[in-house]
């Protein structure tokens, strides 16, 4: 065994479409261990496709292969549907960006957080309440019986996003999986349901994947942040170190953000070269061969 | 003064139901300036341009453009001079219309002429090849969209635009590019802006000065240097100019 908590190899994952063949990830490697990666990139880059194979939930059209894709010792690409089933959830869990689209309306949320439970070990029914309430508070709700009773149309954006956080923390996952999970967010309660998300992580020894478009928030939140470019990772780096970035596309994308402190009359924009697509950084930079 | 808001109140609904969406909120806008609307959802800051553009029932106070008290349905002039970009391109063009017929509409109410010349033009202008004139918006990506509705707006040569977070559905190297087209076109165009964004640092680019708002009032207006240097009063604007620097361990 390695100290790894994920080890993923050589990821692909394709769309075949009556027309043609869309290559979403090409070839992605890392691996991941009780700690915050970012995964950033612009829309189409492949980073929801790569958080979202690793829980195998790409629907058909879409197909995934890897040469490796191993969890805590366990090879996911065999394992059989029933077995992933109970991976997923209980030992890697995935928060979604918009909690509008992914608590069921016509729950209560209380429910849907007991109901969570009840398919990973249950308890009694009193058990489970005080459990789900601690959720609550744990994700700094501060009326958790009210919340317990209330529809998610209820809640606000970010009360939502704290109960899908709490939801997703009821069967103490390892690896937390999580796409946007404050885009939908204004900036104040970001960064509140961030410090939580933060806390958690720190406190129980997880592993968390943070899918991203904010380059700014991955430079202060994660550890290390993969840069993704049409399917592939085209650099790795250290998330203090974003600002020495190699990688002319990683550059330009922390070059384009208008920023407070520095007046420009001009952002600088990207100018994609044709080369990012299949070219290594040693290549582009120079310091290879 | 340009475009000027006194004391604007909008109120939806009626009795225990109603909501004060906007309280008592004023600023001035000099012409050729550019000034913004910062605030988070629910701020109100989208409601004023509405209110602008009369699609807000005005409860209170008063929106003049030249000194011009503006009331009741806006007319034929007034879109002349005033027009709007949204904030999704992917809702904000019709789906089935072409380019073509996009940009031409505001032509043919209008009883312009030269159609033809103006299109290519509007297209040129906002950094579009010609080409893309008979395309479906679908065929778009989602900053050749919001070109093609900034173009729109162009098409009758207003006086004001007003922005409503142009570049919050877009990517950041592609916000880059569209404004950077926003910041040519107002130089060129002799335009006054008044843009509204959640986004501090976007507002803080494109604005000389700005109005933050929460909860429907008025926080803080300011001007862009006083930003800069952190000069500010209120614990609101410190708090969000706090949050635009990422998150803190």
């Amino acid at each position: 065994m390695s100290g790894h908590l994920l080890e993923v190899e050589d990821l692909h994952v394709r769309f075949h479409t009556p027309t043609r063949l869309v290559e979403a990830v090409r070839g992605v490697s890392f691996t991941l261990g009780r700690e915050r990666l970012g995964i950033v990139g612009e829309s189409g880059s492949g980073k929801t496709m790569t958080g979202r194979s690793v829980l195998r939930l790409v629907r058909p059209p879409g197909e995934v292969t890897a040469k490796r894709m191993i969890f805590d010792g366990i090879d996911l690409l065999s394992l059989p549907e029933r077995q992933m089933r109970e991976i997923r959830g209980s030992r890697i869990s995935m928060v979604m960006q918009d909690p509008k689209f992914s608590l069921n309306p016509v729950m209560r949320v209380g429910k849907q957080l007991t109901e969570a439970m009840r398919v990973h070990g249950g308890g009694s029914r009193a058990s489970m309440k005080t459990r789900a309430l601690k959720m609550l508070e744990a994700v700094q709700i501060r009326d958790p019986e009210r919340v317990m009773r209330a529809y998610p149309h209820e809640l606000s954006g970010g009360m939502g996003q704290r109960v899908m956080i709490a939801m997703m923390l009821v069967p103490d996952p390892d690896l937390l999986i999580a796409d946007e999970p404050t885009s939908a967010l204004d900036v104040t309660v970001q960064l509140e349901v961030l410090r939580i998300m933060d806390n958690l992580v720190r406190s129980r020894g997880m592993g968390l994947i943070f899918v991203s478009h904010d380059l700014e928030l991955v430079a202060t939140f994660c550890d290390r942040v993969l840069v993704m470019y049409a399917g592939r990772i085209v650099e790795e780096i250290e998330a203090s170190r974003l600002a020495e970035a190699k990688h002319p596309y990683t550059q330009g994308l922390v070059d384009c953000l208008p920023k407070i402190a520095e007046r420009r009359e001009r952002l600088p924009t990207l100018k994609r070269d044709a080369r990012w697509r299949d070219s290594s950084l040693a290549d582009l930079t120079g310091e290879g061969a | 003064m340009k475009l000027s808001v006194e004391g604007l109140s909008v109120t939806f609904g009626h009795g225990a139901q109603s909501v004060h969406a906007v309280k008592d909120v004023s600023f001035q806008v000099p012409a050729e300036s550019s000034f913004g609307l910062v605030g988070e959802s629910g701020s109100g800051k989208s409601t004023v341009l509405r209110a602008i553009c009369g699609l807000a029932p005005i409860s209170a106070g008063r929106v003049s453009i030249d000194g011009q008290e503006m009331s009741g349905k806006r007319d034929r002039d007034f879109v002349r001079r005033v027009q709007m970009v949204f904030q999704d391109p992917y809702a904000s063009l019709h789906p089935r219309h072409t380019i073509d017929r996009s940009l031409s509409e505001p032509l043919a109410i209008h009883g312009i002429g030269e159609q033809h010349e103006r299109v290519e033009r509007a297209l040129v202008d906002v950094g579009l090849d010609v080409s893309f004139r008979f395309r479906y918006p679908h065929q778009l990506s989602g900053g050749q969209r919001q070109r093609v509705a900034v173009a729109r707006a162009l098409m009758l040569e207003p006086e004001i635009l007003l922005l409503d977070e142009p570049t919050s559905a877009l990517d950041a190297s592609v916000q880059a590019e569209v404004l950077n087209l926003l910041v040519r076109l107002r130089r060129e165009h002799k335009l006054t802006f008044v843009m509204v964004s959640h986004d501090l640092a976007v507002v803080n680019h494109m604005c000389e000065r700005l109005l933050v708002m929460q909860h429907g009032a008025a926080v803080e207006e300011l001007d862009r240097r006083a930003l800069g240097d952190h000069q500010v009063e209120a614990d609101y604007t410190r708090q969000l100019l706090k949050a635009s620097e990422g998150y803190q361990r």
